[in-house]
C-alpha cells in the first residue's frame, strides 16, 4: 500500500488510526471524576502533540540516520513560525500560503547553516549548530526586532496589509487563521454521558500534516537515500573510500529535517498567530533532543512517542499540587499521608522538569534504544510477537 | 585609549569566569575524554556553597532583650545570630560580612565530593560509550541538579553581597597617569580577576611541577602507557575530576556578588564555556585559558557604543562569530593538540 511493505502500512495504519480516534483515546475519564485532570483531550494540547511530533520526525531523520546531533534545531522551527505569521500579516489568514512559506524559508536557512555546520562532525557540528540557533536568538531578540517583534514577539494587528483576504473582520476584529473558510480554532463538541469529546479543526488539520509527514519520513528510512545516510552514520570513512561523497547527503538530510521544524513552526503559528524569539532559544533545542531520545533514535515511531510523553508530562504532571495529592492519598492515616505527600511533592507541579530529568537520564544509562526499546523488552519478557508496531520499527542503537 | 583600557578591565572579570570553567571543561576532556555538560551545574552549585553559608551564618536565635521595649511596653525580642554566641558580636559581624569569601574553603571540601561522586556514580560507567550518549547523560544530569537547587532555594536570584571592604568601586585611571574620573572599576571584578589567575596558576604549577602532575599529564598523553607502567591512572584521573569541579564551584562563588546566584545561571555560562573551549582546541589547557580571557575581552569590545552604532547587535553574536570563523579555518582551535577530537 503506498509503496510500503506490509508492516511499514500496518504501522502508517495504527498510528492513523491513533490520531484520528485521539480526543476519544485522551480523554478516557469522565468530566469532574478525580481523575479528569489526566485527560489529555484538549485541543491545544493535542495540537502541540502533533507538532511537536513532526518537529521530532525531523529530528530524528538527522540524528537517528546520520549520528549528527544538532543542537540548534530550535531555529529552523523559530524561524517557520516567523515566516507564517509574516504570511498571515501581508497575504491573507489562509495557512497554506504560510505553511508553505515556512517550509522553504526554513530550507532556504538550513542550507546555509547546514552547509557551513557540516564541515565539521562529532562534537564540533554540535556546537556549530549551537553557536548558530544562539546566533539566531540573540539577533531575533535585539537587532531584527522590526522583523522580529523583539522581545514582545511578532503579533497580527489590525492594520496588517492581508493583500488577498480582508485586514479585519466584519466585527472589526483581528481574523483568525483558517483553511478556506474552516477557522482553525473551530471545535465540535460531543456530550456523552459524563464524557465530553472536543473535536477541533486545527487539531485535525495538523493530524493530517503529520500523517504525511509521517509517511515521508517511512518513506525516507526505507529509500536508498536513507541507506546512504545510515552508512554516514555508521562508518563516515569506509563511505569515503567507496569513492561516496557523503556531504551531499547529510546536507540533504540536515536540510529535509530543517524544512520539518520549519513545518512544525508554521503550523505552530497557524494555530495560534504569534511567534517569539524564545522558541529559538537553546533549551528548545534540548527539549527535541530529549523527545527523540526519549522515544527512540532511529526508529520510526519513537520520535512521536517521546514528543506525546514530554508534552503530556509537562502539561498534566505540572497541573498537580499537593491539595490534588492529599486527596489521593486520603484513604491512607495522616501520618502516612503525609509522608508520601512530602515524598512526591518535589516532583509534581513546577518540579515537572526533575521527573524529565530523572526519566531521561534513566533513559540514557539503561535505554539507549528509548521506550521503543523498552517496549521490545517488555515484548520479548513475555515471550509472544508483540503487534507489528515494534517489530516494524527497527532499533538501531544510539550514536 | 582610556576606553580602550576600560573595556580590556571590563573584558577580564568575565573573560576570567570563562577561563575557569573552561579549565574545568579542559581538564575532565584531556584526563578522561568526557564532554561534561554538566560543569555549568557545577558551576551553580558552588555559587549556592556561598549562599547556603552565609544562610548558615546568619542562622539565629531569639533573646529577649530587657533593657529595651517594643512598641507595646512588653521586653523587645532580639534575633542573635548564633555566630555572635561563639565569637562575639564584632568578629560574628566580621565573618558575617566575609561570608563569600570564607565560602570558598567551605565549597572546596563539598565541590571534590559532589565532583567524585559524579565521576564515580555515573561518569564512569559512560567512557566505552560514544561522545553524543555522554553529552546527553550529562545534559540530563544538568538539567537534575538545577531542579534540586530550584527546589530547595527557589526561582529567584537570591543576592549575596561581597564584604564591606570590597563594595564600590575605585578610579583605576588616576592610579596609572589618566585623568581621575575616566576609568572606574569596581574593587570586586578586580578581587574576581586576581582570584581567577591564582587559581589558574595554582592548577598549572600543579600540573607541572608535583610528581602527581607529571603522571597526570602522561596519563593524558598516553593513558595505556601509564597504565602499563604499574600506576593506577583511573584513580587520579577521579581526583582530577575532583579538581576540576571544585575550580568550577570557586569559580561560582566568586561569582555571586558580580551576579545574584539565581538556579540557571550554570546553564547561561554553560553554552559559552563550550564555545570557549573549541575555540581554544579541544584537550589544550592554555587554550582554554587564553580563549577565555580573549572571548571576554572581545565580548566588552564589541560592547561599545562605537562598535554597536557601526555594526548593530554584534555584541550579542560576536562570540558565536569568532567561534565558527575559528572552528572553520582552524579546525583544532587556537591551540589545539594534533590527534585530540580532529574530526
Amino acid at each position: 500500500m503506498f509503496g510500503l511493505d506490509k508492516k511499514d502500512a500496518s504501522l502508517l495504519l495504527i498510528v492513523a488510526a491513533l490520531v484520528a480516534f485521539a480526543p476519544f483515546l485522551l480523554n478516557p475519564f469522565p468530566e469532574g471524576s478525580a481523575m479528569a485532570q489526566f485527560n489529555a483531550g484538549y485541543p491545544d494540547l493535542m495540537q502541540r502533540f502533533v507538532i511537536f511530533g513532526i518537529f521530532a520526525i525531523g529530528f530524528n531523520i538527522l540524528f537517528g540516520l546520520t549520528g549528527y546531533l544538532s543542537f540548534g534545531h530550535a531555529a529552523f522551527l523559530g524561524v517557520g513560525s516567523y515566516a507564517a505569521v509574516w504570511m498571515f500579516k501581508l497575504l491573507s489568514m489562509n495557512v497554506l500560503p504560510a505553511i508553505i512559506l515556512a517550509v522553504i524559508t526554513s530550507g532556504i536557512f538550513a542550507l546555509v547553516i547546514g552547509y557551513v555546520s557540516l564541515r565539521r562532525s562529532g562534537i564540533y557540528f554540535s556546537i556549530l549548530t549551537l553557536a548558530f540557533a544562539q546566533m539566531s536568538f540573540a539577533l531575533a531578540y535585539s537587532v531584527l526586532t522590526p522583523i522580529t517583534g523583539g522581545e514582545t514577539g511578532l503579533q497580527l494587528a489590525l492594520d496588517d496589509p492581508r493583500i488577498l483576504g480582508s485586514a479585519t473582520t466584519a466585527e472589526g476584529n483581528i481574523p483568525v487563521p483558517g483553511l478556506f473558510g474552516l477557522e482553525m480554532r473551530d471545535s465540535a463538541e460531543l456530550m456523552f454521558g459524563n464524557w465530553v469529546f472536543t473535536f477541533n479543526v486545527g487539531y485535525y488539520f495538523a493530524a493530517i500534516v503529520m500523517l504525511l509527514s509521517f509517511y515521508l519520513a517511512i518513506r525516507i528510512f526505507r529509500s536508498p537515500f536513507g541507506m546512504m545516510l545510515r552508512a554516514v552514520k555508521s562508518n563516515q570513512q569506509r563511505l569515503n573510500y567507496t569513492g561516496l561523497n557523503p556531504r551531499p547527503y547529510t546536507l540533504a538530510a540536515f536540510v529535509i529535517s530543517g524544512m520539518y521544524a520549519g513545518l512544525a513552526g508554521g503550523l505552530m503559528a497557524s494555530m495560534d498567530p504569534l511567534a517569539g524569539a524564545e522558541r529559538m532559544f537553546w533549551t528548545a533545542s534540548g527539549e527535541v533532543v530529549l523527545m527523540t531520545i526519549l522515544g527512540g533514535v532511529g526508529t520510526l515511531i519513537g520520535p512521536v512517542l517521546g514528543a506525546g510523553m514530554i508534552k503530556y508530562m509537562e502539561n498534566i504532571i505540572s497541573k498537580i499540587n499537593s491539595d490534588i495529592l492529599h486527596s489521593w492519598f486520603a484513604f491512607l492515616p495522616d501520618g502516612l499521608e503525609d509522608l508520601i505527600v512530602t515524598m512526591i511533592y518535589p516532583f509534581i507541579g513546577k518540579g515537572w522538569h526533575l521527573t524529565l530529568g530523572i526519566v531521561f537520564m534513566l533513559v540514557v544509562i539503561f535505554l539507549p534504544g528509548g521506550l521503543v526499546e523498552g517496549g521490545q523488552r517488555v515484548a520479548k519478557l513475555f515471550g509472544r510477537k508483540k503487534a507489528d508496531e515494534t517489530k516494524s520499527a527497527k532499533t538501531e542503537p544510539a550514536e | 585609549m582610556d576606553a580602550i583600557i576600560l573595556q580590556i578591565l571590563n573584558g577580564l572579570d568575565k573573560g576570567s569566569a570563562y577561563a575557569l570553567i573552561a579549565l574545568g571543561l579542559t581538564l575532565i576532556f584531556g584526563t578522561l575524554g568526557v564532554v561534561n555538560f554538566a560543569h555549568g551545574a557545577l558551576f551553580m552549585i558552588g555559587a549556592f556553597c556561598a549562599v547556603t553559608l552565609s544562610k548558615l551564618l546568619k542562622l539565629s536565635h531569639t533573646v529577649i532583650d530587657e533593657t529595651r521595649t517594643d512598641f507595646l511596653g512588653n521586653p523587645l525580642k532580639v534575633e542573635v545570630p548564633y555566630v555572635y554566641d561563639i565569637f562575639g558580636q564584632s568578629t560574628g559581624d566580621a565573618i558575617i560580612d566575609w561570608a563569600v569569601p570564607l565560602s570558598i574553603l567551605f565549597a572546596i571540601p563539598i565541590m571534590i565530593l559532589v565532583g567524585v561522586i559524579m565521576e564515580r556514580g555515573l561518569i564512569k560507567h559512560f567512557y566505552k560509550r560514544p561522545h553524543a550518549d555522554q553529552i546527553l547523560v550529562t545534559f540530563g544530569l544538568a538539567i537534575v541538579l538545577q531542579e534540586i537547587i530550584k527546589y530547595y532555594y527557589g526561582a529567584n536570584p537570591i543576592p549575596t553581597p561581597a564584604p564591606q571592604a570590597f563594595v564600590g568601586s575605585f578610579d583605576f585611571g588616576a592610579l596609572v597617569g589618566f585623568e581621575p574620573g575616566q576609568i572606574i572599576y569596581p574593587y570586586w571584578r578586580l578581587v574576581y580577576f586576581t582570584f581567577a589567575a591564582v587559581i589558574i596558576g595554582a592548577v598549572f604549577a600543579f600540573l607541572q611541577f608535583t610528581t602527581f602532575g607529571m603522571v597526570v599529564r602522561a596519563g593524558m598523553a598516553d593513558r595505556e602507557t601509564v597504565g602499563l607502567l604499574g600506576i593506577n591512572i583511573d584513580k587520579r584521573f577521579t581526583i582530577m575530576f575532583g579538581l576540576a569541579a571544585a575550580v568550577a564551584g570557586l569559580a561560582g562563588v566568586m561569582y555571586t556578588p558580580i551576579n545574584s546566584p539565581n538556579y540557571h545561571m550554570g546553564m547561561d555560562f554553560l553554552v559559552l564555556s563550550f564555545v570557549v573551549v573549541v575555540v581554544g582546541g579541544m584537550g589544550s589547557l592554555p587554550g582554554a585559558v587564553l580563549a577565555g580571557f580573549l572571548l571576554g575581552i572581545l565580548e566588552s569590545f564589541a560592547s561599545m557604543r562605537e562598535v554597536i552604532d557601526i555594526i548593530p547587535g554584534i555584541n550579542q553574536v560576536i562570540i558565536y562569530l569568532v567561534a565558527i570563523v575559528i572552528l572553520l579555518t582552524r579546525p583544532r582551535g587556537l591551540m589545539g593538540r594534533k590527534g585530540v577530537m580532529e574530526d
